[in-house]
């Protein structure tokens, strides 16, 4: 039997990761699914350039906020050292050809560098290996809070699909969103999106069960919270939201909204999960010291 | 093959952290670093209720997920079995830390004094710069071990081979030496005691263990 514990090494929220991390979850993860979303959109004639552009800010800024919170920043270069089985070095790996080819298919697609006749490249296939790129670097975020085994809400295996999923609710909101700036994204992207929705309150509901059976209490009572949020705003209202645009097929107001809502709780879902749920397991002893029993034990007589 | 291991008796600790203090003088850590701690657990339900002292720090795995997620390959297993940081290659992004469920793992920002703003005597005659901004934690005491070891000593038999903590504990709880060694004197313990592991069920396959009761003769 394992005997739980009070006093010290109880579970405590660790301060190893802040929100700084979180913005690289966050940023990370909502660029790369916007960068997928665009290609996808591309294909259907949208233009790739101002999704491509937010997608790549949003990565920086992600990769950025790392950078700030490691404690020798000059020595960043290090962390390229160990993909044999670090999925940070992993994702940094990864980050150098996504922006690359991501950068250059913004380039090509919006005719930035003039290319001498003869050649002729198309954005697409740049586009192309830039989603597969992406959707790999978010893979890799996902594993890197499941390799963290001293937190038992981020280690839980469930979590790499709420990760992943969300992302792409993220980059499919953005879309939306950039719909109301630009022109109305193509027809399928709010079925898929409702879809995408449905999939990850799905994987989040999963996620929330199998955690209250590993995390403290009081990591499952922070996401117990925060889920009261991300399912009544980026569940229940994106999807009324996103019917209503079906049903109201000349505004692009609802859609966006409903795109800026799964975006922003998708934001809210993995700052709750890297800064509010992450305390440590904590310590307990499967059995007390037996102390006394032979040599110290009081006489059977003495009262 | 030689694996260092650390045993308490958790029997005989009666949490004074003695090895505490010997750790920190040992390592010059700052206030706030505790490589090698005593938990004051209670443990059960009233009115059945108990008082245990549990001595925990890096537990040196044999399975370390430290290792697996550094990306700077800063940490690393050596063959005898103790984990170290190189601190040259680490870059503090407290990868480690959020891996260890030992907590075992501590970065300080800037030097931090015991006494106020400036430094003690000691303090500044030990301050070590490679050591900021960087993961820390308990080494076994391996320079101690290393530089006893070439001398021809015995890790965990003779003082200038053992860690700090083990030859500073007052009450004879912990113990230190090579598991893979039947006549060394974990080895022994581990005999002729019953003992456990802080959370196996991970797999980290650690190298800190507690005795709890004595073997049935």
């Amino acid at each position: 039997m394992i005997m739980t514990q009070r006093g010290s090494g109880a579970p405590w929220l660790q301060r190893s990761w802040d929100s700084r991390a979180a913005c690289n979850f966050i940023g990370g993860g909502s660029g790369a699914g916007l960068l997928v979303a665009a290609t996808a959109a591309k294909f259907a004639g949208w233009p790739y350039f101002p999704a491509g552009m937010l997608a790549i800010a949003l990565i920086c800024f992600g990769l950025s906020m790392v950078w700030l919170e490691i404690g020798r920043p000059f020595r960043a270069v290090n962390v390229f050292f160990h993909p044999q089985t670090s999925w940070m070095s992993r994702e940094a790996i990864l980050a150098l050809p996504l922006l690359g080819f991501a950068g250059a298919a913004v380039i090509i697609d919006q005719n930035v560098v003039t290319l001498p006749a003869q050649i002729s490249l198309p954005a697409t296939p740049f586009a192309l290996t830039s989603a597969v790129l992406a959707l790999a670097f978010l893979c890799s975020q996902a594993r890197i809070l499941r390799a963290s085994q001293g937190v038992p809400a981020w280690r839980e295996p469930s979590l790499q699909t709420v990760i992943v999923v969300t992302g792409i609710v993220e980059g499919l909101g953005l879309l939306l969103v950039l719909g109301l700036f630009i022109v109305m994204p193509p027809a399928w992207i709010i079925p898929a999106a409702i879809v995408a929705l449905v999939v990850r309150a799905a994987a989040w509901e999963h996620y929330r069960h199998r955690v209250t059976l590993t995390a403290p209490e009081p990591a499952v009572a922070a996401l117990n919270r925060a889920s009261v949020v991300i399912h009544l705003l980026g569940h229940l209202v994106a999807a009324a939201l996103l019917i209503g645009s079906l049903m109201l097929p000349t505004s692009v107001v609802p859609a966006a909204v409903a795109g800026l809502s799964l975006f922003a709780t998708g934001a809210w879902l993995k700052f709750v999960v890297v800064t509010r749920a992450a305390f440590t397991q904590g310590f307990s002893i499967p059995h007390v010291p037996v102390r006394g029993r032979v040599s110290t034990a009081l006489p059977a007589t003495y009262e | 093959m030689t694996r260092y291991v650390m045993v308490a008796d958790l029997r005989r600790c009666i949490g004074c952290q003695t090895c505490t203090a010997a750790c920190k003088q040992a390592n010059a850590t700052p206030p706030g670093v505790q490589w090698r701690r005593v938990l004051d657990m209670e443990v059960g339900e009233y009115p059945d209720v108990r008082r245990v002292f549990v001595p925990t720090g890096c537990q040196h795995c044999a399975d370390p997920p430290c290792e697996w997620v550094c990306p700077t390959t800063a940490t690393r297993r050596r063959a005898d079995g103790i984990v170290q940081i190189v601190y040259d290659l680490c870059i503090g992004c407290s990868a480690c830390a959020v891996a260890c469920p030992y907590e075992a793992r501590y970065k300080v920002e800037k030097r931090e004094f015991a006494f106020g703003d400036e430094p003690t005597a000691d303090e500044e005659l030990r301050a070590d710069d490679s050591l900021i901004g960087v993961a820390t934690k308990c080494t076994f005491c391996a320079d101690i071990v290393d530089a006893g070891v070439a001398r021809g000593l015995a890790p965990g038999k003779d003082p200038e081979a053992t860690p700090a903590c083990v030859n500073l504990c007052i009450s004879g709880a912990l113990a230190f030496g090579d598991i893979d060694d039947p006549q060394s004197a974990v080895s022994e313990l581990l005999r002729n005691n019953k003992h456990f592991r802080m959370h196996e069920g991970l797999g980290t396959n650690p190298g800190f263990y507690y005795l709890w009761d004595r073997e049935p003769s």
